[in-house]
């Protein structure tokens, strides 16, 4: 689950990590009366979007003047933002977060994730904040240091310090920088966040360590034990089939092409997109069912990809293994004649009692293709889209 | 032969009368496993499914000399399970629960260097030697004993090359599914090594899906350490970076854990990849006659 910049800021006070703080705003009058209660002579107008890369597409503005701030406001909201992250359908701007504009002396580069290798929570820092830190990784390697911490010792004194001289901070310096990873360290296993990442992290004039922006990703396993984030739960950032799918324990991901799949098994459903595309097709999503497809799940999962207008036909992929064939087949019949799909529909089922499955189909009446292997549902599936 | 386990495995099952629990114990019974007892906090006295259920890993242990558990443990109280396991004395455990909190797996695998075991999973399907011994959730009827070892971190793919090799007459010793989530028990390396070692197994069908890095990892191991055929596939060339598909651990993140990337690593340590998995099977079979 993603969190908005102005709710990470909010746990940040919370954890006391410095950060720019500032208010929401949701109209142009809610916008003036925040850079009014900041005072000062320049304001930043932020869109909050679950995406990076919002200053290239306009989603971040400077204001000199109050009626800037309302104007910026306004042409934000409302809007649909284009980033290099959110896919070419964007996301909708519904608020934005007016703060005080920083006189920045250094920009810094501050994330803590999990490092799968290491099997480890690693904080990654680098000088060069800012920037793309995938880029600087790539391009400039010794920008970036890393350090990984044993959940036995938590994080070390030695530890800081490595990350302290790699990015050259002076002693004042330093001790807030301490500071900030200690907390944020806390606050990452506190509310089991699988990402928090500050870019950039600034030093101000005055010599000061404050976060300028702030991305906290909460990790979805661990959110039945996270209750109170779940009022910063914001569905208007997420695909609306996705989210729909989640909400009854299906998962699912949109994709462009037009052969929707159903599949049971997360291994076996990306297989299968894989295998549309090799026989010159395009998935137009992923799916899978889980192990106990019942005939339920399959008629609301018909529903969930037939909401994708794309759709020119339908590939289900069943490999029956403790659920019986028959049953699965019963269930297919029954969403296909409940939900009245008029796109073809190929089908290939595996395992227990297979035959008494298969007939069932053919009975049926209904426009079901039936396929005898992975390969020919495949092709069948791309020669149907293509009629 | 076979690898980890075999017909006179002595098995205890943690979380037995819970729904899943109780489902696939009986299953893994009726395929000849030897579950011996079971696990259920609070526990007294009790039976389930013709077995003894205790209230610690512990008291079970004492009664069964079991020294493999099967976990079926709801998410948030996994981790326990596995320490507990750990500590009552287990040498293998299997972890089928999927959901775990992946902090909790970080300080599950710290806290497991201090024991002399071995964890599968969590997030998996389990482990089966065909027709001696089934410990998990995957359909007994599609093994047939033979020469092919078969590692997965994904569970219906498993199926898929179990299948095809049962199908060809190649059969199987042992099927490892390692798990879908990004930090786990046994990876492909362990698995690889055993098989290398294991008399009866002849080739190697391995099942990777894209995130991490342990596809390339055994990649350089393979090439280095593995004598015997091993044919690959790896799931998600066109999954879209970014977006977690299913499993907790199959994602591209920040351009790393393409499946690109592993059929490289994969191809240049001499593997023989297949771009179907329907074409497993095949390959396997030309490798090893």
């Amino acid at each position: 689950m993603n969190l908005h910049e102005f709710q990470s800021k909010q746990l940040f006070s919370e954890y006391d990590i410095p950060s720019s703080l500032g208010y929401t705003a949701k109209s142009a009058d809610e916008a003036r009366f925040a850079a009014e209660k900041i005072g000062g002579e320049i304001w930043v107008i932020k869109a909050q979007i679950h995406s990076g890369g919002r200053g290239k597409v306009g989603g971040v503005k400077i204001a000199k003047t109050i009626e800037e701030v309302e104007k910026y406001t306004q042409e934000m909201l409302g809007s649909v933002l284009v980033t290099n992250q959110t896919g070419p359908e964007g996301l909708p701007v519904n608020m934005v977060y007016i703060e005080p504009g920083s006189e920045i002396d250094r920009e810094i580069y501050l994330s803590i994730l999990l490092d799968r290798e290491k099997e480890m929570v690693s904080f990654v820092v680098s000088p060069s904040g800012g920037m793309n830190i995938e880029e600087v990784a790539e391009n400039e390697p010794e920008k970036i240091f890393k350090i990984s911490i044993n959940p036995a010792t938590g994080l070390m004194m030695y530890q800081i310090r490595q990350l302290c001289s790699g990015i050259e901070l002076d002693k004042e310096q330093c001790k807030q920088f301490s500071h900030i990873l200690k907390r944020m360290y806390v606050l990452f296993l506190e509310k089991d966040a699988s990402l928090i990442e500050v870019n950039p992290l600034i030093v101000n004039k005055d010599g000061d360590l404050m976060a300028l922006d702030a991305k906290i990703n909460i990790e979805t396993n661990a959110l039945f034990r996270q209750k109170d984030l779940m009022s910063f739960r914001d569905s208007s950032q997420e695909n609306k089939t996705e989210y729909e799918a989640a909400q009854n324990d299906l998962n699912y991901v949109s994709l462009d092409g037009d052969i929707a799949c159903m599949v049971n098994g997360a291994g076996l459903a990306m297989a299968t997109m894989d295998l549309i595309k090799l026989h010159g097709g395009m998935p137009a999503n992923f799916l899978d069912v889980g192990g106990g497809a019942t005939s339920e799940r399959v008629a609301f999962a018909f529903k969930l990809i037939l909401s994708n207008k794309n759709v020119q036909a339908i590939l289900v992929n069943i490999f029956g293994g403790i659920v019986r064939c028959d049953l699965i087949a019963q269930g297919i019949i029954d969403a296909v004649k409940e939900t009245g799909v008029s796109a073809p529909v190929v089908v290939r089922l595996e395992g227990t009692n297979v035959e008494k499955g298969r007939n069932l189909l053919k009975e049926s009446g209904l426009k079901i293709i039936s396929a005898s292997n992975l390969t020919d549902a495949a092709k069948k599936a791309v020669t149907m889209a293509n009629q | 032969m076979s690898i980890l386990i075999d017909k006179d495995s002595k098995i205890i099952c943690q979380g037995i009368t819970g729904k899943q629990g109780s489902f696939h114990t009986e299953q893994c019974i009726e395929y000849g496993s030897q579950i011996l007892a079971g696990v259920t906090p609070g526990s007294k006295n009790d039976k389930h499914l013709g077995v003894p259920v205790f209230n610690t890993v512990m008291e079970a242990v004492e009664y069964s000399k079991a020294d493999v558990s099967m976990i079926y443990v709801p998410a948030p109280f996994a981790a326990d399970a596995i320490i507990e396991a750990a500590d009552a004395g287990i040498a293998l455990i299997v972890c089928i629960t999927e959901g775990i909190p992946v902090m909790d797996m970080v300080k599950v695998k710290a806290a497991l260097k201090g024991y002399d075991c071995r964890l599968v999973g969590p997030n998996c399907p389990g482990i089966i030697t065909s027709d001696e011994c089934k410990i998990g959730i995957m359909p007994g009827f599609i093994h047939k004993k033979g020469k092919i070892g078969v590692i997965s971190r994904s569970g219906t793919l498993t199926y898929e090359a179990v299948y095809q090799t049962t199908q060809n007459g190649l059969g199987q010793t042992t099927c490892i599914g390692i798990g879908g989530d990004p930090v786990r028990g046994m990876d492909f390396i362990d698995c690889l090594e055993l098989f290398q070692e294991d008399a009866e197994t002849e080739g190697i069908v391995m099942v990777g899906e894209i995130g991490g890095t342990d596809e390339e990892s055994a990649a350089e191991y393979i090439k280095s350490e593995i004598t015997k055929p091993v044919v690959a596939y790896i799931a998600g060339v066109t999954a879209p970076a970014g977006k977690r598909m299913g499993h907790a651990g199959a994602i591209v993140a920040g351009g790393k854990g393409t499946a690109k990337e592993k059929y490289k690593a994969l191809d240049s340590a001499g593997v023989a990849t297949v771009k179907s998995p329907a074409e497993l099977g095949d390959a396997i079979f030309e490798l090893v006659t």
